[in-house]
């Protein structure tokens, strides 16, 4: 019997093995209906976001007093604003400016919070130091504290981009935390100890890919939840200066002629609450879908 | 269990040939209790002045009821517990003393068998990246020869190559406990510590993974510290074996003489428990009462006496020392 493979042989059974895995899991990301169904929404919002400026007849900041309110239709799709701006294209450059405050926001604070929690799972003397810092953070309410932040900072993109990582990047650590508490019990941690790994390649190499799935499940939702702080915010006057657009001042815009231009305030509403709608089912299809224990069960 | 095995026939092979691999020296591994203001209150006695030691080739069995220790001691041997007090001596050194890269190049000689065959294997690496991260952390061999290396060790254990890329979790559990011995066999060690390995699994797979175990000692002349409370695998396995109460090592006998002539009584009261094929056979029980003391606090002079059929004042008061009668057998007790 032959026991050691020769270099191509190898490579074959590596590619065959990864095209099954991968193609078991397209298949079972088709077949959860959670995960499809939210990737589309949010896949159709994000197009429309890149390219529907291409395509719009007005730019977002073109006034014309003469269209001041106009209802929805002809070649105002969502009609005009109160200074007469196209509020389609208000709406869609307010898209792109709120994904990308809400990846950014993501994004910055999965890698923060993940190393926060790994190393203050992992080291018990920062743990102490670190959790505390967290708690006092998490102890404000999410939106006062971003408008704190803000107030100190001014309002500006990059500032709302550093207030919302401020809030949110605690929770992400408690949440990383706790799952690293779980793993490093397990023996195959101690196992590697037992072998003479390295912390850093206990941490990072070993510890971190098992508390993967819960921090991309956790960040998709601080995604739509930095969307609906960016638009409180915004909404408030703390958040996107006036004349650019996302979708929080377009409902400031909106409110003070509810009565008059119901549009104002429905379609930037119904575009975040789709976008939040979409992330949050995304969400809950990924946590599904990333559960290792599940590739069995759902073949 | 005890039923389906063949018992061993050799003699021990331990006598004349003195060939002490590894030497422990009155370990001790206590566990703070802490109050409310993280001071100690008070400590858990795990492993309580503990001394034996390993011969090149050997199997040393550890038995003894779940809580005496024996799991801790083989925790301490390897330093994945610190230990409070005491000296482990491998190739003259005293492992508790080392640091850094001296200790990672004494792990490399003394590996470790877990218990728990589905959680000693991360669920996220496939098999063959579990097995070649062990050659990483010693920096053996490049990429090709350590991907030889593991397909020869899987060999070894049973595997097919096919197997070098699936998951953990399509193993079962005898299986997953085969690649924990070929994590441990993969880096060459002289001393392998085995931590209950076949508790966890059928009766049918424990004869297997033990048979595996033996074929793999021969191989690879390895020296096995056996921890097991299931006294028919002992048997079948070791060729010494220790008996653990409370933390202390109570008796040490090579395997024949421990199963046909027990000194210490609560040896006795542990083989009296073995299950007898034959119904007409009569046997003199020894019956233990109570339960096993609190190691916070364990019991002044021999701390079996407050559980021992023949206890006398003595015992209350002062602690049996080890007295090696003749065959090597060893025992801490006052009858004796």
């Amino acid at each position: 019997m032959q026991n050691v493979m020769t270099e191509e042989q190898l490579n074959v059974l590596k590619s065959d093995m990864k095209k099954k895995h991968r193609n078991l899991l397209v298949k079972r990301f088709l077949s959860n209906k959670l995960a499809l169904s939210g990737s589309i929404i949010m896949i159709v919002i994000i197009l429309l976001a890149i390219i529907a400026p291409f395509f719009t007849s007005f730019t977002p900041y073109e006034l014309d007093a003469m269209k001041r309110l106009k209802a929805p239709g002809g070649e105002h799709f969502f009609g005009t604003d109160n200074y007469g701006r196209d509020l389609f294209s208000r709406v869609v450059h307010g898209a792109r400016v709120s994904l990308m405050i809400g990846f950014a926001v993501a994004i910055i604070t999965s890698i923060l919070g993940m190393i926060i929690g790994l190393y203050s799972a992992y080291f018990k003397k920062l743990d102490g130091v670190l959790m505390r810092i967290s708690d006092g953070l998490m102890a404000f309410p999410a939106i006062l504290l971003a408008i704190a932040i803000m107030a100190s900072l001014g309002p500006r993109l990059e500032n709302v981009i550093i207030a919302l990582t401020i809030v949110f990047t605690p929770s992400v650590a408690r949440t990383v935390r706790s799952a690293v508490l779980v793993v490093k019990e397990q023996t195959y941690v101690e196992a590697l100890r037992a072998q003479g790994a390295s912390s850093s390649r206990i941490i990072w190499l070993n510890i971190a890919p098992n508390v993967l799935s819960p921090l991309i499940v956790q960040a998709t939702f601080i995604f739509a939840d930095s969307i609906i702080i960016e638009a409180a915010l915004s909404f408030l006057g703390a958040g996107i200066p006036a004349p650019d657009p996302s979708w929080g001042n377009l409902l400031y815009d909106g409110k003070t002629v509810i009565f008059n231009a119901w549009w104002m305030t429905l379609f930037p509403g119904i575009a975040i609450m789709l976008t939040v709608f979409g992330l949050n089912l995304f969400g809950d299809g990924l946590r599904d879908l990333l559960d290792p224990h599940n590739n069995k069960a759902k073949k | 269990m005890v039923l389906e095995m063949s018992l061993k026939q050799s003699t021990p092979k331990t006598e004349a040939s003195n060939d002490v691999i590894l030497e422990v020296k009155n370990l001790k591994k206590y566990f703070p209790i802490t109050g409310s203001l993280n001071n100690t209150v008070s400590q858990v006695k795990a492993v309580n002045d503990v001394s034996f030691s390993l011969i090149k080739g050997e199997t040393y069995g550890l038995v003894g009821e779940s809580g005496c220790g024996k799991s801790t001691t083989g925790r301490t041997i390897l330093r994945l517990l610190e230990p409070t007090e005491g000296e482990v001596i491998y190739d003259g050194q005293n492992i508790n003393k080392l640091k850094g890269n001296d200790l990672r190049n004494i792990r490399r000689e003394l590996q470790m068998v877990f218990q728990d065959p589905y959680s000693s294997l991360n669920p996220r690496k496939r098999v063959g990246t579990i097995l070649e991260e062990t050659l990483k952390i010693h920096k053996m061999g490049n990429k090709k020869e350590r991907t030889e290396q593991v397909m020869n060790i899987l060999n070894k254990v049973g595997f097919q190559r096919e197997h070098y890329y699936r998951f953990p979790h399509e193993f079962s559990g005898g299986q997953r406990q085969r690649i924990g011995l070929a994590r441990a066999l993969i880096i060459n060690p002289s001393i392998i510590i085995c931590d209950e390995p076949v508790s966890a699994l059928d009766v049918s797979i424990q004869s297997q993974v033990l048979n595996l175990l033996e074929d793999i000692q021969q191989e690879f002349n390895l020296t096995y510290l056996f921890i097991s409370h299931d006294l028919g695998v002992v048997r079948h396995i070791s060729d010494r074996i220790g008996v653990m109460y409370l933390g202390k090592l109570v008796e040490e006998s090579p395997t024949d003489e421990l199963y046909t002539n027990p000194l210490h009584p609560y040896t006795k009261a542990l083989l009296s428990a073995i299950p007898v094929p034959n119904p007409f056979v009569k046997r003199e029980k020894i019956k233990l009462i109570g339960e096993i003391p609190s190691p916070v606090n364990p019991p002044s002079g021999c701390v079996f006496h407050t559980r021992c059929p023949f206890a006398m004042d003595v015992c209350k008061q002062d602690e049996p020392i080890m007295k090696t009668l003749d065959l090597e057998h060893k025992v801490a007790c006052h009858l004796y």
